[in-house]
């Protein structure tokens, strides 16, 4: 085996065990920046012993084994400065010598727990969003700093800052490495949800750049809440979210034709979706719901996500379930962004002058001063309505708005399809 | 990426013997794993191919050939998708499954929309056998 070959198993085996690995290691060491290096540690052992003394039966246990050493040495040291700190008269908290055996018998516990844990640190609130991002991506997705930096399209000494960062946030702040009870629990739950969601966003329309999608962020996030669902079988928001992740990935191979221009949902093959990640995010919906969650943020988006994945084709869309549907999400969770998606579904079920009249009382709100959907959607109402000028002047507005240069194209044609159509 | 992981067949799995409690328990839990790690898309196991049939296709007909086949090598006892991010990485999951032995897997990764891209510059091809498949899905 060349080593490259070895380097790339190596890569392989640390993705399926880090987790686990920094989650057992956390709990023994309660501090995940410390866990992480540790693992890491046992990572640079095997990627100098293993291309001479080839790669183990069983490459995982030997990366736990060298953690655990690691680990072990570690807390010899801290016990050694501990002492230290007590004979100069410092209060420690005296914890019970550990021993080796007790230790791995820890480390082998039933690591669900653990893992759990270290997606609520990750995700802690302490945290700014950039860094949960790239912390959860990097301890729980297994993703190297340099394939997150890809990722987000940022150089990466700024990602690992953002890492070291956070460790040193998370150690400063004292955050408990445990899960959150009682009341705390629902709202740190939504953190986690926020950032999964976050960085399948990032890939399935792409912010910046000329991509107009980036599917292995996407896969990321819905491995990340796949995990979600296993660890919290019970959160009824998990499952809404995974159904949601699932209906809006079926797409992802039908939004781009074939010069990678974006082609919008209406317009899109149907045949083209993919119809086991439909049959997949449906059935989550279902579990969603069978746990009485049917009116969460992320399972109300799910459900409509579903309406359009029921429909066979375009003109079987149920609008005015849809129209229903974004009201009661408007409800749960208003906001200017969920109106003019209403707004939408408004003008297919009752038509476009219905829609204009929810879309014109947006027209004051500061937030979407800048948001080019607003104007794109006004424009197609307004074209409906045979009010080409002032539909081209929208459709030109929201081409100077976007920043992604793809979508800028398809609004400047349909500026132009104005002119050719009157 | 996507790979299929392909089950072959052995003398038992075409006789329809099946799986002891105890694999049946050890893949119960190793399917967990999969589910766990958010790794499996999907899998079955098959029947035997004396269940089976084969169409061959002629100039200008169709012949049914039943089950079983010979070649029992060469069949498929089961598969299962899996989500991964590297052929190693499918490798390394498909290592720690608790097949026993003599048992063989093959996997091969799955086509993605974008790897057509190559032959098919205007995407009629694909939007042709997209029409296909819609026919077939809406005839189940």
């Amino acid at each position: 085996m060349i080593a490259s070959d070895t380097h790339r198993t190596i890569n392989a085996v640390w993705r399926i065990e880090s987790p686990r690995l920094i989650a057992g290691l956390a709990r023994i060491v309660r501090d995940v920046g410390l866990a992480e290096e540790l693992a890491q540690d046992a990572l640079v052992a095997a990627l100098e012993q293993w291309p001479t003394s080839g790669i183990p039966d069983n490459p995982g246990a030997w990366l736990m084994g060298t953690a655990k050493h690691r680990a072990i040495d570690s807390l010899r040291r801290n016990k050694r400065i501990e002492r230290k700190h007590e004979e100069i008269g410092h209060q420690i908290e005296a914890e019970r010598e550990l021993t080796v055996p007790d230790i791995e018998a820890a480390i082998d516990d039933d690591v669900g727990d653990d893992l759990l844990r270290l997606v609520f640190t990750s995700c802690h609130p302490v945290l700014s969003t950039e860094a949960r991002v790239a912390l959860t991506l990097r301890l729980l997705g297994g993703l190297t700093t340099e394939e997150i930096a890809r990722a987000f399209l940022v150089p990466e000494p700024t990602v690992a800052q953002r890492i070291v960062r956070a460790k040193r946030t998370l150690a400063e702040a004292k955050v408990p490495f445990e899960v959150p009870r009682g009341p705390e629990l629902a709202e740190r739950v939504s953190s986690v949800l926020a950032v999964i969601y976050l960085i399948f966003n990032e890939g399935y329309s792409a912010t910046a750049g000329d991509d107009w999608m980036r599917p292995g962020l996407c896969e990321d996030a819905m491995r990340l809440g796949r995990i979600l669902a296993g660890l919290m079988p019970d959160q009824p928001e998990v499952h809404g979210l995974m159904s949601l992740m699932e209906i809006q990935a079926s797409r992802l191979g039908a939004r781009v034709g074939p010069s990678g221009e974006p082609i919008r949902l209406l317009d899109q093959n149907r045949a083209r979706w993919n119809h086991m990640l439909i049959r997949r995010g449906l059935a989550a919906l279902a579990r969603a719901e069978e746990l009485g969650g049917a009116l969460g943020a992320y399972a109300l988006q799910a459900a409509i996500a579903a309406v359009h994945a029921r429909a066979k084709t375009a003109d079987e869309t149920d609008w005015a379930r849809m129209a229903g549907l974004y009201a009661q999400l408007a409800q749960v969770t208003p906001s200017p962004v969920v109106e003019l998606n209403r707004a939408v579904a408004v003008s297919m079920a009752f038509g476009p002058a219905e829609g204009l009249a929810i879309v014109d009382a947006l027209m004051q709100e500061a937030s979407l001063e800048r948001y080019h959907l607003l104007p794109s959607v006004r424009g197609d109402f307004l074209e409906k309505l045979g009010r080409l000028d002032e539909a081209r002047a929208e459709f030109e507005r929201a081409a100077s708005l976007t920043r992604n240069a793809r979508e800028r194209d398809l609004l400047l044609e349909r500026a132009a399809a104005t002119t050719r159509s009157k | 990426m996507r790979f299929m992981v392909i089950v072959k067949a052995n003398k038992d799995s075409e006789a329809g013997v099946l799986p002891s409690a105890e694999l049946l328990a050890a893949m119960g839990k190793y399917n967990e794993e999969l589910v766990k790690a958010g790794v499996l898309l999907s899998g079955e196991g098959l029947q035997p191919s004396s269940k089976g049939a084969r169409i061959r296709f002629g100039a200008n007909d169709r012949t049914v050939i039943d089950g079983p086949f010979s070649e029992t090598k060469e069949l498929v006892a089961g598969f299962w998708l899996f989500q991964v991010k590297s052929r190693e990485e499918a490798i390394e999951w498909i290592k720690r499954a608790p097949f026993e032995e003599g048992a063989e897997v093959e996997i091969r990764q799955v086509f993605e929309a974008e790897d057509f891209a190559p032959v098919d510059p205007t995407g009629e091809l694909r939007d042709n056998e997209a029409k296909l498949r819609a026919q077939v899905q809406a005839k189940k």
